[in-house]
């Protein structure tokens, strides 16, 4: 972060532009230099920081269930991603099994969330090129699953609903009825959505063709997820590195070939399809049983147990006031979240309180390639590649 | 000392034979390797993973604080390969007194921010960085808010005219 002016140019032509903090297109905070010829960018600094928290600070000074309500605030717009991860790291340092039934639902919810922040990307990204009526569709639809989210976790946005070990809460009554509406709504939208922009003149000039960046820069650079996706490399965590059970559900990994700003497009609206399907298994096959693991020294134990037997409540104590003893070591999770590579690097020292936990965001690897991205391009095209990346800045600066 | 479990992975027993008095221990945790690696050497390993086996990425750079201990830093970088879809962690002790190492962009220039990132909330100097300044805090920022002798509730900063605090 940099607080001194840009310096400015003489030259006539030549001229710096301070785009940000503070701008429409920018979702958040986020300050970029640009460095205009005319009308193209010769160069263009991305400048981050502006929403540091210092969450991962914070992490260390809590126990480890307190530390999921901080990782819905990394990615707002990804919470259950983050829930997810999270959880995923430390149930693998404690060794605990957890029951299908929850591993199942973790599935559903985090392809909602998939969809969920795919959304927001859709209409921002559409509203920042002009296409207003976008915003309005996919916020008005946004709203059918923020209620399910609503109905599960008691939330809209910051769930918390996976917890080391299991669920928070069991379904609530109707929950995957309303998912199962929402599955059979949301196809005739996303047709919706393409009728509008697939086609769409204004659309298709101000996409195709830009922010192409070779995909060997792209990775060097850190992008992951649909960015290198849509430059043909059919890399996806939850087929290569799968986890919590992705390696029972069929989905097909969608990949283009162009490496432009519509290609980004289509196969992030590809991939809400297959979240949908995947969401559908699921569904059908949701089984029964308990939603948290048999692990009484790390699982909170049920209200009514607790009032009727001693070990119970001795255990309650214990998980509430001390926290729950992770055994040393440290281990790197990785799961796929709806902007790319999302990991959880967690390290513990034997005691309740995680020593380091570090986040590697998607957002933060996808922002760091903007340079290269804008570079040599229109100014106009800055907006559309920055549209592209779907970045969040809490995402960027935890 | 690697593990004798460790010695029977292909990539290690090749990278144990090419580099072993740059390989100063390893281990494997939850079935992942964790290689720690002479600071001085750390270009050379990588160079030689990004080169022979298509590690065409540093998924993240970061670093461990271990106060009051000597050395005092690990820095620690997770390396992916898109390709074969194989994950290694390498690590560096860094001594506390004046933390330095050489800079990874040379390799992959993503290590870039990675780095700053490690440098601002650390402190660990990063040699021919090309841009290293702080990317999180502010540029008059004393102090690096990751370190275990940083308080958790920060301390006084003066946000300049007119701030209150």
């Amino acid at each position: 972060m940099i607080n001194t002016p840009a310096e400015p140019i003489t030259n006539s032509r030549r001229m710096t532009l301070n785009m940000g903090p503070q701008h429409p297109s920018t979702h958040g905070v986020l300050r970029v230099v640009l460095e205009l010829d005319g009308e193209i960018v010769t160069s263009a600094q991305p400048e981050i920081g502006f929403l540091h928290t210092g969450i991962e600070k914070q992490c260390e000074a809590l126990t480890y269930q307190q530390v999921i309500p901080l990782t819905d605030r990394v990615d707002y717009l990804a919470n259950l991603s983050n829930n997810l991860c999270y959880v995923l790291a430390v149930e693998k340092m404690l060794g605990v099994e957890v029951p299908a039934r929850a591993v199942w639902t973790r599935v559903l919810l985090t392809e909602l969330t998939r969809i969920n922040s795919h959304l927001v990307w859709l209409g921002t990204h559409a509203l920042d090129m002009g296409a207003m009526s976008m915003f309005f569709y996919c916020t008005r639809d946004r709203e059918e699953l923020l209620k399910i989210f609503e109905m599960f976790s008691g939330q809209r946005l910051m769930t918390s609903y996976f917890r080391i070990g299991g669920l928070a809460l069991d379904h609530p009554r109707g929950g995957l009825e309303a998912c199962r509406s929402f599955i059979k709504m949301f196809p005739s939208k996303i047709d919706e959505y393409e009728a509008l922009l697939d086609n769409n003149p204004i659309w298709k000039s101000r996409t195709i063709g830009v922010g192409v960046v070779p995909v060997e820069t792209l990775l060097a650079m850190g992008a992951t997820g649909p960015m290198i996706r849509a430059a043909g490399i059919p890399w996806d965590a939850r087929k290569d590195e799968p986890y919590s059970g992705y390696q029972n559900f069929e989905f097909d990994v969608p990949t283009r070939t162009e490496n432009d700003v519509y290609a980004r497009y289509r196969v992030r609206m590809e991939e809400m399809r297959q979240s949908l399907r995947i969401m559908s298994q699921a569904l059908d096959g949701m089984p029964d049983g308990p939603y948290q693991a048999d692990a009484p020294k790390v699982v909170l134990p049920q209200r009514e147990k607790m009032k009727t037997q001693m070990e119970a409540l001795i255990y309650h104590f214990k998980i509430v006031t001390e926290g729950v003893r992770v055994p040393p070591g440290e281990v790197y999770q990785v799961i796929e979240s709806p902007r790319g590579e999302l990991g959880y690097y967690i390290v513990s020292d034997g005691t309740s309180k995680p020593f380091r936990v570090h986040m590697r965001t998607p957002s933060f690897g996808n922002i760091q390639t903007l340079g290269v991205m804008c570079e040599g391009g229109l100014i106009a095209d800055t907006v559309a590649s920055m549209g592209s990346m779907d970045f969040v800045l809490g995402d960027t600066d935890r | 000392m690697i593990s004798e479990q460790l010695q029977e992975d292909p990539l290690i027993a090749i990278l144990e034979a090419r580099f072993s008095t740059a390989i100063e221990s390893g281990l494997s945790q939850h079935d992942q390797i964790i290689l720690y690696i002479d600071p001085l050497r750390i270009v050379e390993v990588c160079t030689f993973l990004r080169d022979e086996h298509s590690f065409n990425r540093a998924s993240s750079v970061t670093a461990l604080d271990w106060y009051p201990q000597e050395p005092r830093f690990e820095v620690v970088y997770l390396l992916h390969s898109v390709s074969t879809h194989q994950r290694l962690r390498l690590k560096c002790r860094v001594s506390g007194i004046t933390p330095s190492i050489e800079s990874l962009t040379s390799v992959w220039p993503g290590a870039n921010w990675y780095e700053r990132e490690v440098f601002d909330l650390f402190g660990i100097v990063f040699n021919n960085h090309p841009d290293l300044r702080r990317i999180m805090m502010p540029e008059g920022w004393v102090g690096h808010p990751l370190r275990k002798d940083f308080p958790i509730h920060g301390h006084k900063y003066d946000y300049g005219e007119g701030s209150t605090q």
